[in-house]
């Protein structure tokens, strides 16, 4: 992956920003040109929420390529208190604690890095709520 | 717009074809359908394919094919789509015919994933989903189908041992198909006591890696008996599209694109569900089956168990659900799949699919699903007399 390409992502993956329809309100994440449900291009850059709960999830055990020493991990479909959802790896936790509808809340994280000298990809991951929210 | 016909196949056997390349494959599924016809020219080819470009660095598929089988100065070229590539690709023939533009077209579908290394092959098909938003955080395509069929299983309150049931009933079928890749039967165990893939998807769930090339030829109906003896038409086609996030749908357990599609070939061919006979559909997971076979109006919401429990799917059935044993027994070489999916149902209606030959079908229908569900198209064929 180049630079650029990495690069370019950032405000949507390290501070999740989507978009919100300025005609029927609807959350676009990731950003559109025109809001998936009206298509309307009047979008406000808009910040998601922190804070949701899993909605559903996986335990990757076959990994793809670049992921091989995390295996396995956990990816989860995430419902943000907004009801946007997002697609993203649980992290701190233990596998077998994963259960839909647990609280989780977004964590900045390593994800995967280009060999041992191309560039480190970071973005946001989830992890369980433990204190009240 | 003109009506239009299949008037002849050809298919290879789906398979790790080592000892054949890309263009050999498409040439021998196209020699067998040019073999079965009298026809003047081809006026186009027109090819599915997805992973040519990654696995066996090869783009402009249609150049050399045209040239492998002999048909320059013929139009060709290749449509991509993911897994629906076929489906694309006989979307892309049927207007192009009943438009006029072309009269006799060539659509298949040409797929080598064993050309790819290693991980090459399962990072090439992951391509299908979103780049940035899925692959980038270690999505895979199992991973994500994962994420929906856990989600269903919670739902629906599903057991586990209904998917597995659905694979069961997919190899018995398919240990009936010469085409079949994997052509042997398997029992439930087979299926829960396999490799955990991505949780709750298991090795069996899936549909395995393997090579294939299908053709079917097109012309306008009123045109088909000067060539050829049995022919089908094709009533009803479309294609639709949702989002290539698994995420950003608005019903996680429905698959948009296979709705709208449904729909809108039934709505040409003037027919409803009940009027299916038989289906090919795109059970790349044991979770697309069940998603597909109630978003194609064969079974209800969340119970697809039920209706699999009561026969209704098995040849014979109310409606019966790939005979040639689906993706997951007779294979998927994605971008031929869907060409693969017309050439079984022509052989049903035209009644020669020998041991898989499902008595008195007269319709038939085909869904080709792309990536997760972010495409599908949808087509009805009729049996000629």
């Amino acid at each position: 992956m180049s630079v650029p390409r990495y690069w370019r992502e950032i405000p949507q993956r390290t501070r999740l920003e989507g978009q919100k329809c300025g005609c029927c309100g609807t959350v676009n994440y990731p950003p559109r040109a025109r809001c998936l449900k009206c298509g309307s291009t009047s979008l406000e850059q808009y910040r998601l929420p922190e804070k949701g709960s899993l909605i559903s999830f996986t335990i990757v055990r076959n990994p793809p390529l670049g992921f091989e020493r995390n295996a396995p991990y956990a990816l989860g479909l995430i419902e943000l208190e907004d009801g946007t959802r997002i697609t993203a790896q649980i992290t701190d936790v233990e596998l077998d604690d994963l259960r839909i509808g647990m609280p989780v809340e977004s964590v900045f994280r390593k994800v995967s890095e280009d060999g041992d000298a191309g560039i480190i990809r970071y973005a946001i991951k989830f992890r369980p709520t433990f204190c009240n929210p | 717009m003109r009506k239009v016909a299949i008037i002849s196949y050809g298919l290879t056997k789906v398979d790790k074809h080592w000892n054949k390349s890309l263009r050999e494959l498409f040439g021998e599924a196209a020699k067998k359908a040019l073999n079965e016809i009298e026809i003047p020219s081809i006026d186009a080819i027109i090819v599915g394919n997805m992973c040519a470009s990654d696995l066996s660095d090869q783009n402009n598929i249609g150049s050399i094919l045209a040239d492998y089988i002999g048909a320059i100065p013929t139009t060709a070229y290749r449509v991509e789509s993911a897994c629906g590539s076929g489906g694309a690709a006989l979307l892309s023939g049927f207007t192009s015919v009943a438009s006029g533009m072309f009269d006799i077209v060539m659509v298949g579908g040409v797929e080598k994933l064993t050309d790819g290394i290693g991980k090459e092959t399962t990072y090439s098909l992951g391509k299908a989903a979103d780049a940035e938003y899925e692959l980038f955080y270690g999505s895979s395509f199992v991973s994500l189908n994962a994420l929906m069929m856990n989600r269903y299983m919670h739902v629906y309150k599903t057991p586990r041992e209904a998917f597995a049931d659905f694979a069961v009933l997919m190899h018995k079928n398919g240990a009936k198909n010469p085409y079949a890749q994997l052509p042997f039967e398997i029992s439930r165990e087979t299926v829960l006591n396999s490799e955990t893939i991505a949780d709750p998807i298991k090795l069996y769930d899936c549909a395995p890696v393997g090579d294939g090339a299908a053709v079917v030829i097109l012309c306008p109906l009123e045109d088909a008996p000067k060539y050829s003896d049995t022919f089908v038409e094709i009533c009803g086609i479309s294609g639709a599209t949702d989002t290539i996030n698994v995420s950003s749908r608005e019903d996680l357990l429905s698959l948009k694109s296979t709705v709208t599609a449904g729909m809108k070939a039934y709505k040409m061919a003037k027919m409803s569900p009940a009027d299916i006979d038989v289906a090919e559909i795109h059970d790349t997971f044991t979770i697309m089956a069940a998603l597909s076979l109630e978003d194609l109006g064969f079974a209800e919401k969340g119970k697809f168990d039920k209706m699999m429990n009561e026969g209704t799917f098995e040849p014979g059935g109310i409606v019966s659900v790939n005979p040639s044993g689906g993706l997951k027994s007779r294979g998927h070489p994605v971008g031929a799949t869907g060409i693969y999916q017309a050439a079984e149902i022509s052989m049903q209606l035209m009644e020669r699919a020998d041991k898989m030959q499902v008595p008195n079908a007269e319709v038939g229908l085909i869904q080709n699903i792309g990536g997760s569900g972010s495409n599908t198209y949808v087509a009805i064929m009729r049996r000629c007399r």
